[in-house]
């Protein structure tokens, strides 16, 4: 069969993972065309906020220099959330320099700028319909407009990953394997933010917070609702956003958009946000399958990365990392792929070769029964302790003229008596497993 | 208002500074067949956007594409698989420039 080739590789999908497999193309000196749907850059995608210095390193080099982001997150917050209050444990470190906080339409529209002065080909405006398939091998792909051929195709085309399901690599997702989010961008001054969060006025500071915790008046009557709350300070704006599992969701009848606005309320949390003018909302699914969930990551001629490949760790919010180093990994096997001229199933199960020894397939490892574990504890995670931290600190810091003993000795008791001695048990197994799964991971 | 109507209310809100660039097209179809046998029909309130209304006096799926994020959800959520989801075209449909 002679194919009149238009480039080596067709990259489809500008986002982080799209255009790292790019540039990893053009470094080889090969031709890439890197195809996105949207008009700007990035301005169809949404996510928490930061970016991992680390990778971004790996793929640029010296080149991150060139990248303008907003803060650098200095903080980092876990917080349980209850009903008037909140649990948080801060780790700060002024000197960490590994992550970020940018907004998509600005981290895709300075990647693609370097992309290009790497040699890469990129097509904006330009859906891509479907692939060209002949004798079992992709070969190509079709736009609205015209076909493009390469010997090599990688999709980056997102969560929804539609090329992918029409290629029969990947099964539609269930609803418990989403994690569905809602997210406000927030305007307020830049001076604001700094006081209200105790940063220095360079842009050297900044805090990222993640929320457990639905045990709010407004949430009774839910019932297993698994839910994340996220929280970034940018230059001049505050991201606040949730995600629930799809499936909770549903079962709830709830909306994700009911679940943010309550969230904007929170005593904990509204004070954080006040006189925010909201200046964007956007909702985008994580999913949340992992590694049980994993498409096939390659065929003839083809590979998938990043969110289309459902390479994300949800638990810690990352997800561009995957995506950089699963582009970058993706884009030295179509290098050699094209070296030895091989492009079968047979020759690019070297990508998932790759994938395997770097941390994308061992962190999914060990982390691929985590998210169930905890879902099956929801309940314990998110009214069960934040109450019980509650009414444990409530004894710490309330100088209530009640012997300190006593009360932690009935404290002691009411954990017991509160709850079924077996859930308890069964929270104490779940999150130890948890824990064994990390410590023992690969 | 009730919960359900304070929502609507709040993503009408939200809906009202986006910015998006019309698709003359539907992007999102909807099998009215299939819909009429689905009871819960979860797309009409899982929708971050409030996409899909029910109509029952018209007993149909009324579906403003217009007001589309491009989340993905109705498509999983959808128990009989009735919507055909597709992208906008080239160019068109939601633009963001501060998430
Ligand atoms: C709420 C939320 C919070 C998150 N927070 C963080 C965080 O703080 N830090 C972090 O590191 N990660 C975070 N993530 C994860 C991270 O955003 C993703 O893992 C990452 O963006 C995946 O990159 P990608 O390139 O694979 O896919 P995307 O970024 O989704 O890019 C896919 C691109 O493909 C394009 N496309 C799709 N189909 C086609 C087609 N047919 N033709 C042409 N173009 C197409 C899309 O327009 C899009 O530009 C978060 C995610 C969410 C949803
Ligand atoms: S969930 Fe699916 S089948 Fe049910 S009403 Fe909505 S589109 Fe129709
Ligand atoms: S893709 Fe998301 S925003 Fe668009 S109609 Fe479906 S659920 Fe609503």
């Amino acid at each position: 069969m002679d194919i009149n080739y238009n480039a080596d590789v067709i990259v489809v999908g500008a986002g982080p993972s799209g255009i790292a497999a790019a540039i990893s193309v053009a470094k080889g000196a090969k031709k890439v065309v890197l195809i996105e749907r949207s008009q700007y850059p990035g301005s169809k995608n949404m996510y928490g906020g930061a970016v991992y210095t680390s990778a971004l390193r790996e793929l640029l080099g010296q080149d991150i220099e060139k990248i303008k982001f907003e803060r650098k997150i200095t903080s980092h917050t876990y917080a349980f959330l209850n009903e008037t209050g909140s649990f948080e444990l801060t780790y700060q470190n002024n000197e960490s320099n590994s992550a970020y906080t940018i907004k998509r339409f600005n981290l895709e529209s300075q990647l693609i700028e370097i992309a290009k002065s790497y040699g890469v080909y990129y097509i904006p405006n330009t859906l891509v319909k479907s692939l060209v398939v002949e004798n079992d091998r992709v070969i190509g792909i079709e736009t609205e407009l015209e076909k493009y051929y390469a010997p090599v195709t990688i999709l980056a085309d997102g969560v929804n990953s539609l090329l992918s399901q029409n290629l029969k690599l990947k099964q539609d997702y269930k609803p418990k394997d989403i994690i569905l989010s809602a997210k406000e961008t927030l305007k307020l001054d830049k001076q604001t933010i700094e006081k209200r969060f105790n940063l220095k006025d360079d842009l050297t500071q900044g805090v990222a917070k993640q929320y457990f915790g639905s045990d709010f008046k407004e949430l009774k009557g839910y019932k297993n609702l698994f839910m994340m709350t996220f929280l970034y300070t940018f230059k001049d704006t505050i991201m606040l956003g949730v995600g629930a599992n799809l499936d909770d969701l549903s079962k709830n009848k709830l909306n994700i958009n009911e679940i943010l606005d309550i969230i904007k309320t929170h005593p904990s949390i509204a004070p954080l946000i006040e006189g925010g003018e909201r200046i964007e909302y956007s909702a985008h699914m994580i999913p949340e399958g992992g590694y049980k969930k994993m498409p096939k990551l390659y065929s003839n001629g083809v590979m998938v990365v990043g969110d289309a490949a459902g390479f994300i760790n949800s638990v810690h919010f990352e997800g561009t990392n995957f995506a950089l180093i699963s582009g970058k990994i993706a884009g030295q096997c179509a290098l050699e792929a094209l070296a030895n001229n091989n492009f079968s199933s047979n020759f690019l199960s070297l990508y998932r070769k790759k994938l395997e020894k770097s941390f994308i397939l061992k962190d999914l490892y060990s982390y691929r029964n985590i998210i169930e574990r905890l879902y099956s504890r929801s309940n314990s995670l998110n009214i069960y302790y934040p109450n019980k931290i509650k009414e444990l600190f409530e004894i710490i810091t309330g100088a209530n003229c009640v012997s300190k003993s006593k009360q932690f000795r009935e404290f002691f008791f009411k954990l017991f008596k509160d709850r079924n001695p077996i859930e308890l048990f069964k929270d104490a197994i779940a999150f130890l497993r948890c824990a064994l799964d990390v410590f023992f991971g690969k | 208002m009730n919960n359900k109507e304070k929502n609507k209310k709040s993503i009408q809100d939200k809906l009202s500074n986006l910015k998006y660039n019309a698709n003359s097209e539907a992007h999102l179809k909807v099998d009215i067949k299939k819909c009429l046998k689905c009871t819960s029909k979860p797309c009409t309130f899982i929708c971050p956007a409030g996409v899909y209304e029910y109509r029952d006096d018209i007993n149909e799926i009324l579906v403003q594409y217009e007001n589309c994020l491009e989340c993905g959800a109705c498509k999983v959520v959808c128990p009989y698989n009735s919507i055909d989801w597709q992208y906008p075209k080239s160019g068109c449909g939601i633009i963001l420039k501060n998430s």
